[in-house]
């Protein structure tokens, strides 16, 4: 028997809401002082921090709320908050 | 620029600095996509599944308050008869786990069913804003047991559910928290891997109903181990197996840090309440054995 009851979802959906709006400080990676050991990515509750080519670590600034987490614990601190002009 | 692959996705409604939603990050980096995961209401809920969006990569569905390790024990039930080797794990905040849930949670553990029930403790509601629950810690000021004349907060110390479920016969117990990833993906991992109920119970640090910065969540989730409020354990059929040791800090570090304990520094310091909290702190250090003994220097011998 099917039930119709329930709703749902296509997986990942919420991308569409585009939570970068939030911000008020935006983190700035300075590549020279990174070491690339991930903290920042591992440690980002939104999970926007990504690898680029190069294995340096970028933000995306779509879904980056600008929490600062990052940048407070960067063992290197290579990460600097600047407050951002929309 | 190359999209993420993570199974909690990008676009959640949390907070900027959520504890909670570095926990769901870390669930599924350690269980991978063959999970079904339960969902109590709560923050994680909430912020994770506005309909018709979700930021879940993996089977999830939401449950009640209290029903979430009875839906968890369908799922497992239902699986197992298939012959499926999907993982059940079921999530919870502290007031699902340590209230209202606590029936079916218990019922859950003592017929043995093999899933893995996390509790992401943020020590208070958070969702419906900021009420106490069992998982509280002694002082806090929170809307239900708000700080004043007559009052020094939450008169009640927090309810010990790990020691709680171990008496159910588990066979894996842990506490874990966020300031710790891998320990927490670790821990997780060992969980889903073990035949039979689990329990893992991450700290999770809340900035709005703690009242402290974003940035700041894995310090304050630090400084709650440095100064022996919160424990990270592991427990075994029962036996503390494996246990965190810190060199401790006086418990002020930890408290001035956050609004909820305002009330014991302002107007004036209250170094009664706090000598309590620090008995709570050294009862947990020596219950567990936390505390680092550092060797001594010998003494430069005066010629």
């Amino acid at each position: 028997m099917a039930l119709g009851l329930g709703c749902s979802s296509r997986p990942g959906k919420a991308r569409n809401n585009k939570t970068g709006s939030w911000r008020v400080f935006k983190p700035i990676f300075d590549h020279d002082k990174c070491t690339k050991c991930g903290m920042c990515k591992t440690i980002c509750p939104e999970g926007c921090i990504e690898e680029s080519e190069d294995e340096f670590f970028v933000p995306n600034e779509t879904y980056c709320k600008g929490c600062g987490m990052c940048a407070e614990e960067c063992p290197s601190d290579a990460i600097t908050m600047e407050q951002e002009e929309k | 620029m190359a999209e993420t692959c993570e199974l909690f996705d990008c676009g959640h409604r949390a907070c900027g600095g959520c504890g909670a939603a570095l926990v769901s990050r870390l669930i599924l980096k350690a269980t991978g996509k063959d999970v079904i995961v339960v969902s109590a209401t709560g923050c994680m809920e909430v912020f994770s599944t506005p309909y018709p969006e979700t930021a879940w990569k993996v089977p999830w569905i939401h449950s009640l308050f209290e029903n979430n390790s009875a839906v968890a024990s369908g799922i497992e039930a239902a699986l197992k008869k298939q012959g499926r080797k999907e993982k059940v794990v079921a999530i919870g905040g502290d007031g699902s786990t340590f209230d209202i849930g606590m029936l079916c949670l218990s019922g859950a553990f003592e017929r043995g069913h093999d899933f893995t029930y996390i509790c992401y403790d943020n020590e208070a509601y958070m969702n419906t804003g900021i009420q106490r629950s069992g998982a509280t810690p002694y002082d806090a000021s929170t809307t239900t047991s708000p700080a004043g004349k007559c009052s020094i907060g939450n008169s009640r110390p927090k309810k010990d559910l790990p020691q709680i479920l171990a008496a159910h016969g588990a066979p894996y117990v842990a506490t874990a928290s966020i300031a710790y990833p891998s320990d927490v993906v670790k821990k997780i991992e060992k969980a889903i891997n073990t035949p039979g109920p689990c329990y893992v119970q991450i700290h999770a640090p809340c900035c709005t109903g703690w009242g402290f910065e974003g940035e700041k969540t894995l310090a304050i989730g630090k400084l709650a181990i440095e100064t022996g409020l919160w424990v990270n354990y592991e427990m075994e059929d029962g036996v503390v197996t494996r246990v965190k040791k810190v060199v401790r800090k006086p418990v002020e570090t930890y408290l001035k840090e956050q609004k909820r304990f305002r009330h014991l520094f302002k107007p004036k310091v209250n170094a009664e309440e706090i000598a309590k909290i620090q008995a709570i702190a050294d009862k947990n250090a020596e219950k567990y054995g936390t505390d680092l003994k550092l060797k001594s220097k010998p003494d430069p011998v005066v010629p």
